[in-house]
């Protein structure tokens, strides 16, 4: 019988280049107190944040994850015409099809890549890096582009007292290349749709076409369900994606957990027992929660403000509406 | 073996001590965790996962919005030790 003709496997992955990109407008902690009749202290007290950052009217989620990526394919010493492939990690383009990232190899200029949105909400940067490193390693693709873009800000009720104040906008993007060596370590990753709801928009858009009466949908939370998940379950999860990649926590160098709340990453880094010479990414404080792109934002200001890091493991972990979760251990680019 | 009232509320005590700083004298049944104790919706599920570790019970989180004061966590606890 003859043999069918398959990539070449047995290879690495890893993380080579990493971008961001802000948004410009601060909003700060007193922008938003006034509809949900609270204060600045308040915000601070429940979630470490102090600012977050929304995009204007004219920047949609594509723009921002072009800038990211722009930045990430020079950082990692590459031309666009070397990427063969674009995930993008999304919820808030408001446009199910066609994805954002298909647009993304034309505004880049990749040329004409597989290119697809992954909706995993605040776990969807690390399902993006699982996807990579297997398409990387069985030797499908040499260099994919990964990046988590949201504009939160799109989806959010300035009266609503459990999300909203939280969030903010922007994007992160890393280039994932074949190695020599390993770069990534083997993926925990999952689901929960018992619960569905616990993170979720308020309706479908759906509802809007067959009721007039039907609000535009924005996000809520159930936040102590979320907060006891994220914290307990995930700390599960995170001590699993150490055992996966045969180290434990004394072998780390930083820890960047999706920036949902202060008290979460606070808590989950307890739970970890990790030692003090790990840094822990908390853009949080002045980036607010910025779902699938909070991990690579957060590792890339890490980066940025200890260049020690680069080439020290991470741990990384992202959860959210699913309920999802994904984590593994990287090699800092 | 199951603790009595009086043990859970000791325990009890001293997680909310743990987690807020606040002594554990002041932590007596009649008090509310919100209004009396300021204890938010983030602590109190921290107290109500180290409840659980401590007197082995499991406490679901639909139940924990029914847990208002003190006297309601401890009543809670002793009947699901007895489950």
């Amino acid at each position: 019988m003859t043999t069918l003709k398959t990539p070449e496997a047995g290879r690495f992955s890893r993380i080579t280049g990493i971008g961001g990109c802000r948004s410009e407008h601060a909003v700060p902690n007193e922008a938003l107190v006034g509809p949900i009749d609270s204060s600045d202290e308040w915000i601070r007290q429940r979630t470490g944040i102090i600012t977050r950052h929304r995009a204007g009217a004219d920047v949609s989620v594509a723009d921002m994850a072009e800038e990211a990526a722009v930045e990430a394919i020079a950082n990692a010493g590459l031309k666009p015409s070397d990427i063969g492939g674009i995930l993008l990690a999304t919820v808030t383009t408001g446009i199910p099809t066609p994805s954002a990232a298909a647009l993304l190899t034309e505004k880049l200029g990749t040329g004409p890549v597989p290119a697809w949105d992954i909706s995993a909400a605040c776990a969807g940067y690390c399902y993006g890096i699982a996807q990579a490193d297997a398409l990387v390693r069985s030797g499908t693709m040499d260099n994919i582009l990964v990046i988590g873009a949201e504009k939160l800000s799109d989806f959010v009720d300035p009266t609503d007292r459990s999300i909203s104040f939280l969030l903010g906008d922007g994007a992160g993007a890393v280039v994932v290349s074949a190695s020599d060596t390993p770069g990534i370590a083997a993926s925990v990753w999952g689901s929960k749709g018992e619960n569905w709801e616990t993170i979720r928009l308020t309706n479908s858009f759906i509802e809007m076409k067959d009721d007039p009466e039907a609000p535009f949908p924005t996000l809520r939370q159930d936040g102590p369900s979320v907060f006891r998940w994220a914290v307990w379950e995930m700390a599960e999860v995170a001590q699993q994606a150490l055992d996966a990649a045969g180290i434990t926590a004394a072998d780390l160098s930083a820890f960047i957990p999706h920036q949902a709340n202060m008290r979460i990453i606070d808590e989950l880094a307890k739970q970890l027992k990790l030692p003090e010479s790990v840094q822990i990414g908390r853009d949080i404080a002045d980036n607010g929660n910025t779902s699938a792109a909070s991990i690579p934002l957060a590792t890339e200001r890490l980066l940025r403000e200890n260049p020690e890091l680069h080439g020290k493991l991470a741990l990384q972990i992202g959860f959210g509406a699913g309920l999802v979760y994904g984590a593994q251990v990287v090699v800092l680019p | 073996m199951a603790h009595s009232e009086a043990d859970v509320l000791a325990g009890l005590a001293e997680i909310v001590n743990e987690e807020t700083g606040l002594e554990t004298s002041a932590v007596e049944g009649s008090k509310s965790f919100t209004d009396d104790l300021d204890i938010d919706s983030i602590s109190m599920m921290t107290i109500v996962v180290n409840a659980e570790k401590k007197f082995g019970v499991k406490i679901p989180d639909d139940d924990v919005k029914d847990l208002v004061t003190v006297q309601d966590a401890v009543d809670y606890i002793v009947k699901a030790q007895q489950a």
